[in-house]
This record gives C-alpha cells, sequence and structure tokens, in this order.
C-alpha cells in the first residue's frame, strides 16, 4: 500500500551483507538440498507419470467405480471408475506445468518495471508504484476468480490472470533493493564510467538483486498452485476431463464419509509441492544472509 | 500535512484506480460482452437493451464517466438474475462476510502469538524448530481443502459444529462460523506467526530489553509491556499486507461452509453469469481492503510514534 508496509530496513541490512564472500555450498545448506530432493522427486513423478501407471487418468471404466485401495488401484478408483493414483500424476503434472509456467511472466515483467522505479525514481516511480497500489487492493483470489470469469475458464485465461495480478510483488521487491543497491560505490563507480542506464541495470544491478525476486518466486509458485487448484475445484479452471487436483478434490467430497482417499491425497499432494518449494525458498534466503533464519 | 491527511489524500488515486479496474472488466470479455454473458439466452432485443444500459456504444471515457456516475449515486447495476438492483443484494450479504473476516483474524493473532511466543523465547531449542515447521506445511495447504476435511473431522464424525451456516444470534453465529474462521485462520497464521517470532527475536536482542532485565523488570511485565507491544508492530504490518489475502480467502471459504456473505454470492453469481453482480461484489471487495488498509496503517501510525515523522 504505502511506504510504511515494506520492510525497508531489513533491505538494507541484506544489501550490506550481500558485498560478503558465500563460501557455504547449496547442498551444505539442510533445507535447500532436502527441498530440492524433493521437489526432483515430485517432478520427475508427474513427469514419468505415463511410466508408472498403466492406466488412462481420463478413460472411465464404469466396471470398477468407487473401488477401495488395493494392489492394483494403489488409491481406488473415481465415481466414474478412474485410477486415482494415475489422476494424481497427471493431475500434479498439469498443475505444476501450469503454475511453473505462470510464474515465469510477472517475475520477468516485475522485475523489469520495479528495476525501472527504482533506478529512475521521480514520476516514472509514482507512477508505477500507483499502479502497484491499485493493484494490491484487490484480494488476490477474488481478482483472479474475477479475471478468469470475464476472460472465459481455461488455462490461457489462468496465465493472463496470474500474470496481470502477480508482477506486483515482483516489482515492489525488486524496487526496494534497487533503491538501496543504487546508493552503493560500484553503481556510482559504473555511472561515472558512463555506462548506460540499462547496462547498470542490466549487467551491474539485478545480479546483486534478483536473488530476492528467485526466493519470493518459491513461495509465488505456491500461491499459483493454490489459485490454480482453488479455480479447478470451481470448476472455472482446468476444464475435465483432464486431470486437476482442485476437480478431484470437488469429486471427492461427494464421496467423503465413504471414500475419504479421493479428496484427501489430492491436497495433500499440493501440501508436499508447497513444502519442497518452501524448503527451497527458505533455503534459499538463508544461504544469501546466514544466520537470520 | 498531518500523517492522517496525507494517508487519505493518498486513497484518492487508488480509490480512482480501482473504479477503472473494475469498470474495465466488461472489456474483458471476449467479442461483443453483451451476447457472450447472456449465452445460449441472447436475443437482438435483451442485447441492445445491455449494449443501452452499459453504455456500450459510446466511446470509452464517455462509458467509464456513465459508471461513475452511476457509482456515485450508489448505483452497482441491474442483477441480470434477480432482475433488481444489484446493491441491497450485494449490501444484504456483507455482514456474513465481515463476521468471518474478523472472527479469522481475531483467531489468526490468537493462534500467532503463543505460538511465535514459544518458537523466540527459546531460539534454536526443539519446539522453535517445531513452530517453524508448521508455516512449512500451512503455506502449500489449499485452504478450501482444510475446510473440507475439518468439516468432516469436526462436524460429521465429531458433531461438534454445524457443517455449514451462519447460525443465529452472537452466539449462534460464534459457533457456527468457528470452523470457516478457523480455516482462514490456519492459512493466514504461517504468515504471521513468521513475522512475530522474526520481530519478537529483534526486539528481545534489543539494549532496552537488556535495560529492563537488568532492572529487574519482573518476567511477565517484561514480556507484555516491552516485548510483545513492541513486537506486534510488523505482526500488524504483515497482517495489514496479508489482509487482501485473508479477505480473499473468505471467496472460498464462504463456498465451503455456504456462508450466506458476498464471496458465496461471487460464486453463485458467475455460476449464473450475472455479470453486474460479479462487478459489483469485486468492486466491493476492492473498497474493502482499501479501508482495512488505511486502518492498518493508522493504527500502525498509533502503536509506534516514529511512523509519522518518517516522511
Amino acid at each position: 500500500m504505502s511506504a510504511i508496509s515494506l520492510p525497508e530496513p531489513a533491505v538494507a541490512a541484506q544489501a550490506v551483507e550481500h558485498a560478503e564472500p558465500r563460501p557455504r555450498r547449496w547442498y551444505r545448506q539442510p533445507a535447500l538440498a532436502s527441498g530440492a530432493i524433493l521437489l526432483a522427486i515430485i517432478v520427475a513423478a508427474a513427469i514419468a507419470a505415463p511410466l508408472l501407471t498403466r492406466y488412462n487418468p481420463i478413460k472411465q471404466n464404469l466396471n470398477a467405480t468407487l473401488l477401495g485401495p488395493s494392489a492394483h488401484h494403489l488409491l481406488g478408483t473415481d465415481q466414474i471408475g478412474r485410477d486415482t493414483f494415475t489422476r494424481l500424476l497427471y493431475g500434479l503434472r498439469t498443475d505444476l506445468r501450469i503454475a511453473f509456467i505462470a510464474v515465469l511472466l510477472p517475475f520477468c515483467i516485475g522485475t523489469i518495471v520495479g528495476s525501472i522505479a527504482g533506478y529512475f525514481g521521480g514520476w516514472v516511480d509514482s507512477v508505477i508504484m500507483r499502479l502497484v497500489d491499485i493493484v494490491v487492493a484487490f484480494p488476490f483470489y477474488v481478482l483472479i476468480i474475477a479475471l478468469v470469469f470475464v476472460l472465459g475458464p481455461g488455462q490461457r485465461s489462468i496465465y493472463i490472470a496470474i500474470t496481470l495480478v502477480g508482477w506486483v510483488s515482483y516489482a515492489r521487491i525488486i524496487r526496494g533493493e534497487i533503491l538501496v543497491a543504487k546508493r552503493q560505490d560500484y553503481v556510482l563507480a559504473a555511472r561515472s564510467g558512463g555506462l548506460p542506464a540499462f547496462r547498470i541495470i542490466g549487467r551491474h544491478l539485478l545480479p546483486n538483486v534478483i536473488t530476492q525476486a528467485i526466493i519470493y518466486a518459491m513461495s509465488d509458485i505456491v500461491q499459483d498452485i493454490l489459485a490454480i487448484v482453488a479455480l479447478g475445484y470451481f470448476g472455472l479452471g482446468v476444464q475435465p476431463p483432464t486431470a486437476d487436483l482442485g476437480s478431484m478434490i470437488n469429486d471427492g467430497q461427494n464421496f467423503m464419509t465413504t471414500h475419504w482417499q479421493l479428496t484427501t491425497f489430492p491436497g495433500l499432494a499440493v501440501v508436499v509441492v508447497g513444502l519442497s518449494l518452501s524448503l527451497i525458498g527458505d533455503g534459499l534466503a538463508d544461504l544469501i544472509r546466514p544466520g537470520q533464519a | 500535512m498531518t500523517f492522517v491527511a496525507r494517508r487519505l489524500l493518498m486513497l484518492v488515486p487508488v480509490a480512482i484506480g480501482v473504479t477503472i479496474v473494475v469498470f474495465f472488466m466488461i472489456h474483458l470479455i471476449p467479442g461483443d460482452p453483451a451476447a457472450t454473458i447472456l449465452g445460449i439466452h441472447a436475443t437482438p432485443a435483451r442485447i441492445a437493451q445491455l449494449h443501452k444500459q452499459w453504455g456500450l456504444n459510446r466511446p470509452l471515457v464517455s462509458q467509464y464517466l456513465l459508471f461513475m456516475d452511476r457509482l456515485v449515486h450508489g448505483n452497482l447495476g441491474q442483477s441480470l438474475y434477480y432482475g433488481g438492483p444489484a446493491r441491497p443484494l450485494i449490501l444484504g450479504r456483507l455482514p456474513p462476510t465481515l463476521w468471518l473476516i474478523i472472527y479469522a483474524a481475531v483467531l489468526a493473532v490468537a493462534i500467532s502469538v503463543p505460538l511465535a511466543t514459544i518458537a523466540a523465547t527459546r531460539k534454536d531449542a526443539v519446539r522453535d524448530h517445531v513452530v517453524r515447521a508448521v508455516p512449512l506445511l500451512g503455506l502449500g495447504m489449499p485452504p478450501f481443502w482444510l475446510g473440507i476435511l475439518l468439516i468432516y473431522a469436526l462436524a460429521i464424525k465429531v458433531r461438534a459444529f454445524p457443517v455449514s451456516g451462519y447460525g443465529t444470534g452472537f452466539l449462534g453465529h460464534l459457533h457456527a462460523m468457528f470452523l470457516p474462521a478457523l480455516t482462514v485462520a490456519i492459512a493466514l497464521a504461517p504468515v504471521v506467526i513468521r513475522a512475530l517470532r522474526a520481530s519478537m527475536l529483534n526486539v528481545l536482542g534489543a539494549d532496552y530489553i537488556t535495560t529492563a532485565r537488568s532492572k529487574g523488570v519482573p518476567a511477565t511485565r517484561l514480556f507484555l509491556r516491552h516485548v510483545l507491544r513492541n513486537a506486534v508492530i510488523p505482526a500488524v504490518t504483515v497482517l495489514g499486507i496479508n489482509i487482501g489475502f485473508l479477505i480473499g480467502g473468505t471467496v472460498i471459504i464462504e463456498n465451503i461452509f455456504a456462508i450466506p456473505g458476498i464471496g458465496q454470492l461471487m460464486i453463485n453469481s458467475i455460476f449464473r453469469r450475472d455479470f453486474p453482480v460479479v462487478q459489483g461484489v469485486t468492486l466491493v471487495f476492492g473498497v474493502l481492503v482499501v479501508l482495512v488498509n488505511l486502518f492498518a496503517d493508522l493504527s500502525y501510525a498509533a502503536l509506534d510514534p516514529r511512523v509519522r515523522f518518517d516522511r
């Protein structure tokens, strides 16, 4: 909203520590290493879904509806006889792919816009920050749901909605970091050397501040997955019959008392994905500013 | 200018921006907005009527001015589903939503303050690590999924709470809305716990705490008067930043628990393709966030006098 809600002093403190050498290797950072391994396993399982299961995620089998867990169907089957474990893997595949793609555009746009605002300041900064204020004035879910409604349900709308809403956070983070970093001596040196502004931003400032945006991206992906799953739950996101964790949770809800696994496991899968990305984010943050945890 | 006046002045561009975004929603609809919204019910007469009502055949600026003219007269458009004006429909649904938001914020603080205290007072002990693991699990938890599990566990298996609804009377609301408020609070708690723990650690290391300790201030008093009061300020900020998330979460949770608030109205109106109501609810949500943020900033200034001299 306003400048007072941004933790400026913390940014300043980090900027000083940026200069320190960082001898620690990423794999020695327990949170980062365990998060990366966990995510690698999930992503590998999602990619290798066709190899891990012999069932088709969308093919109905009305002779095998609502079966309990067994050796044939690890998590049982749903109301139209589709293997739940298979749909879980394919659902992860769909939702992870959308989330990882969806995070790219806001990341790039927000970084560019934020560095322009932070570096040039003045009226450019004021205009951009007022734009940020306006987007932030809407609750995240409300804006995403409203945008997907007007654009029409489906993946394309999800990408557009997440981009329109998501760039603000990156812009705020990068702007805050650049405001501090641009007063450092190396930037003054680059400027007095007559380097053009975009070269200073791209080659000197961004490499020093981009990590903060990357750390934020980890929690942003989690948030995007939650939004995708929520949209799927309301039938606004990935359209059936494509497997999606949100619509799986919705389908299973009607059978909660008798077949709790139908709803529980898709949600649990989202929690585990969130856990792995949070661990990576925390580990990265710790790697950059050790001891601050 | 005083801090309050400046803060109020900053509201103007944001308020105008919010109305522009809400106004522009109609132009994001692919094709002819009126025909798309009406779908299978579209007849040339009805399309023409909507075109006239929304001023779609005028230039863009003139459309916006028409929209604003209606807005300042309290007109949020006509509901396509109910036929009547959208404003009473939306405002009548506001109380349950406000109830849920306040209830959830209170529960979030009630969960976060003890947990953050437990963690911060023994940094790096087992209990600190346990509390720090909570946000890791909580951040990736879909709130609606948690709501479904809570309904199953506490309303169907153990019949402690109603499965859905809003209840009647103060105690009735308190009872009926406990599970939905708890769901939103659990979704919000991870961020608040993190912020509160970090700021408590900061405060605990400050010189004035050492001074207070050396003066022999009793531990409880030290904690309540010196640590908590100062540590709460950043937590209020974090709560303020995430208020959008809190308010947005109610959209989803109201639908899980069938609470007749504006979130449920929004989703129902989406399924009824009742565009003016969706537009109106979006606007009300935006206004709500702006007002809560204003309140958070002002209370922040009241808690910490330094803020007022900052700029």
